[in-house]
């Protein structure tokens, strides 16, 4: 006798979503509600944990018609020459034309460092070409994996200096260097590319903790010297301009001395690489966010997670792109920021103003399925 | 090469100046073409120094000897110290201490354990934890053909959670072990030759991992 087929809840979940998408275009916002209600509703029927970020459409959709402008990012690519690993590249070009193909084009996409792997010229080089296809315009950051072999010269040869700011629709957008380390090497004798290596690795103890520094600390009070303290920051840093977890470098040395210069603004957002993840915390009137990688995820730090963090579910290791993405930054006409992590494989998460301005309480980030071990 | 190394440098310095003296008075040394010097020979038959010959040979002598031999040595075996580097570059948690057994009994063949017993337990269960630290980030260790090694997703073993095998893994059809998911992320993400389950590699890889998660529970089959 034959057997019924079996479908997978991933598979049921995948059709559902894919009718759901495929009836979009034909329904006022109305239906529209009503259908993804039925949709979940079908799918609880199904067995289906209700996720509240499935069919997250609705969220980006309402976010759409009330925030003044919105930026979008890629972040951590980590590419090596082609002919060493396409598989980098190949994810890079699919971040691309996610943003490519995001309607309305954002005002400018933030490049969150971390481009090249050990800083060689074929990786940079390939990187700027990749990037000049974003119909965008392209702002860059620094990250460490660009700048330990050469000490920056080819990266600045290329996109200037790693250190600016400009101001955006009343937002004073601020760009800093975070993974300025003490001298290791010089004692040590280390080659440029041992030196490289070695700040490559996350978890290799022998470099410094990060830090801004204080040529660029002293560039940022006088930066921000004549701007009003009403006037929304926009900060972006390669690492979290607070103290995570030191073993990898999930930490600014300086992070208070930062955070003192930022103090007196009433609000400000400070958007971070290097940690691969979905990642949420506050201090103060300070908002912080991650960035999605393009190469690979991060797991979370064993100890000290920022409370407000809902982590993402742990990457499936059988499904290649899981835990990566890009995603963009909306930011309201009060200058407070939603941050979208778009996940490839997975729905959206949307961490908004309204989640970080309550502590927690409101609009809370649905939790993962399987959490970290 | 590697263990030979090893041998050498759990020999403390004074050991091998003695050995220095030794060789000299067995004879190790070598004539050379100048009348006023002499060839000396390390016992791994390899290391060889040319010295002044000393006329009355002095402890002194035999001392300079011993260390030029030992520089020689250190010359020419650039990675004598894998262990400690190893640990330097990436923290490795401690194995258990088992001090508190040195001179309780380990019945009647092997007499009480010893001080050096416990050493050598440590050391031995050390150096096979930082070999896998070693594989673990070296993505030409691992064969790898894009140059991706496990630190790249696992800092210090994070999320590998081998206390949750053997666990039921749909998408290898079968229940798996540590090894095969190993061999698992060998072959896909680092795109490297699986190893056998007794290769050195897997073997030091799976002693690395099970000691950075020292003290979880074991839970086989948690998903």
């Amino acid at each position: 006798m034959a057997r019924p087929r079996f479908t997978s809840i991933e598979t049921k979940h995948y059709a559902e979503r894919e009718a759901l998408y495929r009836a979009l275009p034909h329904l006022d916002r109305r239906s529209f509600l009503r259908v993804s209600a039925a949709a979940a509703a079908a799918a609880l029927g199904a067995g289906v944990r209700y996720h509240p970020h499935s069919f997250l459409t609705i969220d980006v959709a309402q976010a759409a018609v009330d925030h003044s402008f919105r930026i979008a990012y890629i972040s951590d690519s980590h590419l090596y020459d082609r002919t060493v690993n396409e598989r980098f590249v190949r994810q890079l070009l699919r971040a691309v034309d996610d943003i490519n193909a995001l309607d309305p084009q954002p005002d400018f996409v933030l490049y969150g460092g971390d481009l090249a792997q050990l800083g060689q010229r074929p990786e940079l080089d390939l990187g700027a070409q990749i990037l000049k296809a974003v119909k965008a315009p392209v702002r860059m950051m620094v990250g460490e994996h660009d700048w330990y072999l050469d000490m920056g010269e080819h990266w600045r040869s290329l996109f200037g200096e790693p250190t600016y700011s400009f101001e955006h629709k009343g937002v004073r957008v601020i760009v800093l260097n975070s993974v300025v380390e003490k001298d290791f090497w010089t004692a040590r004798g280390m080659t440029p590319m041992q030196r490289m290596q070695t700040v490559a690795g996350l978890d290799n103890g022998v470099q410094s903790p990060f830090s801004v520094g204080d040529e660029q600390r002293a560039w940022l009070k006088k930066d921000l010297e004549k701007v009003s303290s009403k006037t929304p920051l926009l900060v972006f840093s390669h690492s979290p301009l607070y103290k995570l977890y030191k073993p990898w470098n999930f930490w600014t040395d300086d992070a208070e001395q930062v955070q003192a210069i930022l103090k007196r603004f009433a609000r400000v957002t400070v958007v971070h690489g290097h940690t691969h993840q979905l990642l949420t915390n506050r201090i103060g009137n300070i908002h912080f966010h991650g960035m999605l990688s393009t190469a690979w995820p991060w797991p979370y730090a064993p100890q000290g997670m920022p409370p407000l963090t809902i982590q993402m579910n742990r990457a499936d290791p059988f499904n290649p792109a899981d835990g990566l993405g890009d995603g963009e930054v909306l930011v309201h006409a009060d200058g407070l920021v939603d941050k979208v992590y778009n996940l490839w494989n997975r729905d959206p998460v949307s961490v908004r103003r309204t989640y970080m301005t309550s502590g927690g309480k409101k609009d809370v980030p649905s939790k993962p399925n399987l959490a970290s071990y | 090469m590697r263990a030979k190394g090893l041998l050498l440098t759990a020999l403390s310095l004074p050991a091998v100046a003695a050995l220095g003296v030794l060789m000299l008075r067995t004879d190790r040394a070598i004539a050379t073409d100048d009348p006023n010097t002499v060839e000396v020979e390390l016992c791994d038959s390899e290391t060889k120094v040319t010295v002044p010959k000393p006329a009355n040979p002095t402890p002194e002598d035999g001392q300079a000897i011993s260390d030029a031999l030992m520089a020689q040595w250190r010359r020419s075996h650039p990675e004598r110290d894998w262990v400690a580097e190893e640990l330097e570059r990436h923290t490795l948690v401690p194995p258990a201490d088992n001090s508190g057994l040195v001179g309780r009994g380990q019945g009647a063949t092997y007499g009480q354990i010893s001080k050096e017993d416990v050493l050598v337990w440590q050391n031995e269960t050390v150096k096979l934890a930082a070999e896998g630290s070693r594989v673990f980030h070296s993505g030409d260790e691992l064969g790898s053909t894009i140059a991706v090694s496990c630190d790249m997703c696992h800092p210090h073993a994070a999320n590998t959670h081998p206390e949750t095998y053997p666990k039921f893994q749909v998408q290898l059809g079968r229940v798996a072990l540590l090894r095969d998911m190993i061999n698992w992320c060998i072959e896909h993400p680092v795109r490297g030759p699986k190893l056998a389950a007794d290769d050195p590699k897997m073997r030091a890889l799976e002693g690395y991992i099970l000691a950075q998660r020292k003290g979880k529970a074991l839970d086989y089959g948690r998903r």
